[in-house]
């Protein structure tokens, strides 16, 4: 039509909100009472409360990895059940077809997903927005089919997909236990071993985002240009943002193979990815914490929805999320933002 | 463990009380049982890709709930809990152990999808929970040795193809045969069938197309088979892309040897949407009747089927085949109910799942008939062949059986 | 070379729904910059809407013209109830809205018409086109509706006051408002008319796919990458991205050997991922050049 005529668009600088550093984590008290619950909640309830608590810490870290993407480095991705999907199988073939202990196989599935997003990143550089919206939906559209490529049938079980071994708890701890004639069970300690490698990608992620390279991401959400010509390696940072974003999710879906102990090409639909990107945005986005509310929101809420009414439990779930998004477009984070100010007042009085 | 060990001591001392006083001592409950009320779990994909099948899911309780009126079993009523699981495998397990865990069910009934069954097989397996009439045609269902709590009940998809081999074999030996298939499980499970039964033959394939589950259309594919020159086209779809195929076919002027696999077998809800006179001299095999099939409108069985969708499920597409399943899978889960009598354990309701013997529900066809046995864990193995004729099938041929040891 | 050029003209009959599709979603995206996830839906139960009165004994016009002015005032309530009280939330938050938008329309259109497939009518029949049994008259009824839209299009937004007015609310919306441009209205107008072009696309798409609620689900996929790959400013660009795209998809599907039918989909997406690394705003788009 008119493509002599160069649309000059100053880049929107709302496309995601300026989250400053300090505002993207909890204050210490909250830290320590949220720690607390996570901790001794699962003494008290039944095993199948605790394997949603496990999945709830599951997708919370995935989110938390979205988080990081969209809300540290201000990249969209509808993408993330492939990430999260090459986790899984490389957890499950590790464990089922080489005989690996479980735990090793997390930080090999999250350095394969890290080089794997890291790769992905490289032509995503040179998309932005809607562009790079449909390039990772791609991805996640591609993804179940590539797992049931004839090709790899005999590592992932094709269509069947593979059934994983749930671990027992280790030895030592067992016998540490039968001192005190108590016994954990297979739940509660996959519990306490998502739980700890939860704590610690959410301290490497504050961190990460504290650090230079977390102000390098910032600098480019906010404005690329600006930060390239402050000296930032745009390139290098978003890629990087790609891969680290990668690799967690990697990691939380292997935590996910073990925990649900099965993986199949239905598993990681474009479904999850809309899931975890609704979790972000109910979480609020660039607001880490908010991950597990976000994660809460993406396990309950279906679940609410179907017991209202079951023939329109997707209706009611979009109303629901309709109604959150009305009352707080900025998700969890306003609620918590409210919630400060409101504490704040109440010590002035 | 502990806990377990208290309740066997509880559950002994509680039976030497009632030995000691009553004759009551008869009825044996497990969780999800009691004198009033026998809990029954199911997952369904309510919404999701795969929320067609939701029907399935509100016959059944639709079902029950007639049971329920009419006095419940052996004076139990029955408490349907039916989850969601969006076709989601992880979504499938959390269900199931929340039916189990929290709800704290006698059984899984009927839960669909290959894909959820796999994931859950392994827990309800370990808790010892049956897993019943699962809706699924896989063929790994029927694995009593190593799954001895998971049951199948519709005929095998595999069992399906090889009856459509052998009668390639015998009435077209010199074919050409061109194979459309889904690309998933049950796609690639009948596949595996036809070429098993094919055997030495399986040259007889000059091509075979997979389609995605997602993709909008196979009328492409449709050209490339054509391309190849067959004569016989084995349509391995789900009702949409079965109809769309029909209709391709007669816009392309090809008109091979056309095989339809059961799932899509639909009167109304696939071939009339098709065309009629697209479809005619089609086959195909059945095992239940269809509910919008003018033939058996004076069928004892389907007046009780039609009978019952008026009173407890007027809002029932009666075209829809999942209507009719779900009464059928029904039928049979209150049949092994009331086989258990007042033993209403898990162990007991596998054991008499495991010992149907004849039994027919309303809407299978005539002759076909379930039958179970400790070695035997697939309830429906027979089909009779059906050609497509005006607007209705016609049946031909026996009943067969499409074990391939025969 | 018969195959070549069959799996061409394959291709094209399959484009076409791609490309009608995408036409629609170059419309939302000129009116709100964004796309809509839920436009396949809307489009879905717009085209069930014409069915019903079609059921209820209207003629196929009749009931075409109908449900195009209940889909463009439907798009319009759409836009004032549920988006436009999200105009100040970031984009993402309205992402959202249009995924429980998604889930709500499918829901309900579930509910009230079932999951069974349903035969659609066309007018334009079914018979060979021209000889070829590769295109239906239907197809190239499809095919020449979308030149049409797209005319229509090009003159709206090139000649009329409104649809320039619309534009400009779209891409600079402070200017625009400056110079008197109600653009709150003008969203909701773009609404309306996506929403209207989507009931067509819809309708023109069902006699080939069947009406179902999950019928535009695989279609909505590739109208997206038609649009993008065309370039989302440029309704030409849309349509010859649409054909391009089912071409591009049969052609993989036929001559690649191995994974070729089997990954035809991720194949031409990134086919068109690769386009878009050379030519970021796609074949036709304006290019956007950024400022600070």
């Amino acid at each position: 039509m008119s493509a002599a005529i160069e649309d000059v668009v100053t880049e929107s600088p709302g496309v995601i909100e300026a989250v400053p550093k300090r505002a993207m984590t909890l204050g210490t008290g909250t830290s320590l009472v949220m720690l607390g619950l996570l901790l001794l909640t699962p003494l008290f309830v039944k095993n199948f409360i605790i394997f949603q608590m496990t999945m709830l810490l599951i997708y919370g870290v995935a989110v938390l990895a979205l988080n990081i993407l969209t809300g540290g480095s201000g990249q969209f991705s509808l993408g993330q059940s492939a990430f999260y999907a090459v986790g899984a199988y490389t957890s499950a073939i590790l464990m089922e077809h080489a005989g690996m202990n479980y735990a090793l196989t997390l930080p090999i599935a999250g350095i394969i997903c890290f080089a794997f997003g890291f790769l992905f990143g490289q032509p995503a550089l040179r998309l932005s927005g809607v562009y790079l919206a449909l390039a990772t939906f791609a991805l996640a559209t591609a993804m179940p089919q590539l797992l049931k490529l004839g090709y790899f049938e005999q590592w992932t079980g094709g269509v069947q997909g593979l059934v994983v071994t749930k671990p027992d708890p280790p030895e030592a701890v067992q016998s540490m236990l039968s001192w005190l004639h108590l016994k954990m069970s297979q739940d509660m300690w996959l519990y306490y071993f998502t739980l700890v490698i939860t704590i610690a990608i959410y301290i490497f992620s504050v961190n990460l985002l504290r650090s230079r390279s977390g102000r390098a991401f910032m600098a480019i959400r906010d404005n690329e240009i600006a930060a390239s010509a402050m000296g930032v390696d745009v390139a290098l940072y978003k890629t990087l943002a790609f891969g680290v974003s990668a690799g967690i999710t990697g990691v939380a879906g292997g935590l996910g193979a073990i925990t649900v102990q099965f993986v199949a090409p239905d598993s990681y639909t474009i479904t999850l990815a809309i899931s975890l990107f609704l979790g972000m945005v109910v979480g609020g986005v660039g607001w880490l914490p908010g991950s597990i509310v976000g994660s809460a929101f993406i396990i309950f809420v279906p679940n609410i929805a179907e017991g209202i009414s079951k023939g329109l439990s997707g209706a009611v779930f979009g109303v629901l999320l309709f109604l959150v998004i009305f009352l707080v477009p900025h998700g969890a984070r306003q609620v918590a933002i409210v919630g400060q100010q409101l504490i704040g007042r109440f010590r002035k009085n | 463990m502990r806990s377990e060990e208290l309740r066997v001591a509880a559950l002994a001392a509680a039976v030497i009380v009632f030995t000691s006083g009553t004759a009551l001592a008869q009825k044996k409950y497990d969780a999800g049982a009691t004198d009033t009320e026998i809990k029954i779990g199911n997952i369904m994909p309510y919404s999701g890709p795969a929320s067609a099948y939701g029907v399935i899911g509100k016959t059944e309780q639709a079902y029950f709930n007639k049971v329920n009126a009419e006095g419940g079993i052996n004076g139990r009523k029955i408490n349907f809990v039916s989850y969601d699981d969006g076709y989601s495998p992880p979504k499938a397990v959390e269900q199931a152990r929340k039916l189990v865990e929290s709800d704290e069910v006698l059984l899984v009934f009927n839960p669909l999808g290959t894909p959820s069954n796999s994931a859950i097989q392994k827990y309800l397996n370990a808790k010892k929970v049956p897993q019943l009439f699962v809706a699924t045609g896989a063929t790994k269902w029927n694995d009593p040795k190593n799954f001895p709590w998971t049951m199948g009940w519709q005929p095998s998809y595999q069992s399906e193809a090889h009856i459509y081999a052998k009668y390639l074999l015998k009435e077209k030996p010199d074919g050409k045969i061109a194979i459309l298939f889904q690309n998933d499980d049950f796609g690639k499970d009948y596949l595996k069938g036809l070429k098993d039964a094919l055997g030495a033959k399986a040259s007889m394939i000059a091509a075979e197309e997979s389609y995605e589950a997602t993709e909008p259309s196979v009328d492409n594919h449709i050209v490339r088979l054509k391309a190849s020159g067959a004569d016989v086209f084995i349509s391995i779809t789900t009702p949409k892309f079965a109809a769309q195929a029909i209709k391709k076919l007669a816009e392309i002027d090809w008109k091979p040897l056309h095989i339809v696999s059961n799932v899509s077998i639909s009167v109304g809800g696939v071939i009339k949407p098709a065309g009629f006179e697209n479809a005619q001299g089609m086959l195909s095999a059945a095992y239940a009747k269809d509910g919008a099939d003018p033939q058996w409108d004076n069928d004892p069985g389907m007046k009780k089927f039609y009978a019952f969708l008026a009173k407890y499920y007027p809002d029932a597409n009666k075209l829809d085949a999942s209507v009719v399943y779900g009464y059928g899978a029904a039928q049979t889960m209150v049949k092994v109910l009331e086989m258990c009598g007042d033993n209403l354990t898990r162990d007991n309701v596998m054991k008499q799942a495991a010992s149907l013997k004849d039994f027919a529900p309303d809407t299978l066809l005539p002759g076909i008939k379930i039958n179970t046995s400790a070695t035997d864990f697939a309830p429906i193995k027979q089909l009779q062949m059906m050609r497509f004729k005006g607007e209705k099938w016609d049946l031909f041929g026996d009943i067969i059986s499409g074990e391939l040891s025969e | 070379m018969e195959l070549f050029t069959n799996q061409i003209l394959a291709g094209i009959a399959t484009g076409a729904i791609y490309a009608c599709m995408a036409l629609a979603v170059v419309m939302i995206y000129q009116a709100i910059d964004h796309l809509n996830f839920a436009q396949g839906e809307m489009a879905m139960f717009s085209t069930f809407v014409s069915w019903q009165l079609m059921q209820w004994g209207a003629p196929y016009w009749g009931a075409f013209v109908i449900t195009l002015v209940f889909s463009f005032f439907g798009g319009i309530a759409i836009e004032r109830l549920l988006f436009k009280p999200l105009a100040k939330a970031p984009i993402l938050t309205n992402v959202a809205g249009f995924i429980a938008l998604f889930a709500i329309i499918n829901s309900v259109a579930g509910l009230i018409w079932d999951f069974t497939i349903k035969q659609y009518p066309t007018p334009f029949g079914s018979s060979p086109f021209l000889g070829s049994q590769l295109i239906s008259t239907h197809q190239a009824g499809m095919i020449g509706v979308t030149v049409l839209l797209l005319v229509g299009l090009y003159f709206f937004f090139q000649f009329t006051r409104i649809g320039l007015a619309m534009r400009a609310a779209a891409s600079v919306p402070e200017s625009a408002r400056l110079v008197g441009i109600n653009t709150s209205w003008m969203i909701a107008l773009g609404w309306g008319m996506a929403a209207a072009i989507g009931s067509i696309a819809g309708m023109l798409i069902a006699p080939v796919v069947f009406l179902e609620p999950n019928m535009m689900g695989g279609v909505l996929i590739y109208g997206f990458a038609a649009a993008v790959l065309g370039g989302l400013t440029s309704p030409l660009g849309a349509v010859i991205g649409g054909f391009l795209v089912g071409i591009f998809e049969n052609l993989a599907g036929t001559y690649i050997p191995g994974v070729g039918n089997e990954l035809k989909l991720p194949i031409a997406l990134a086919l068109i991922i690769t386009v878009l690394v050379v030519k970021p705003a796609g074949l036709f788009g304006r290019p956007i050049v950024k400022r600070v």
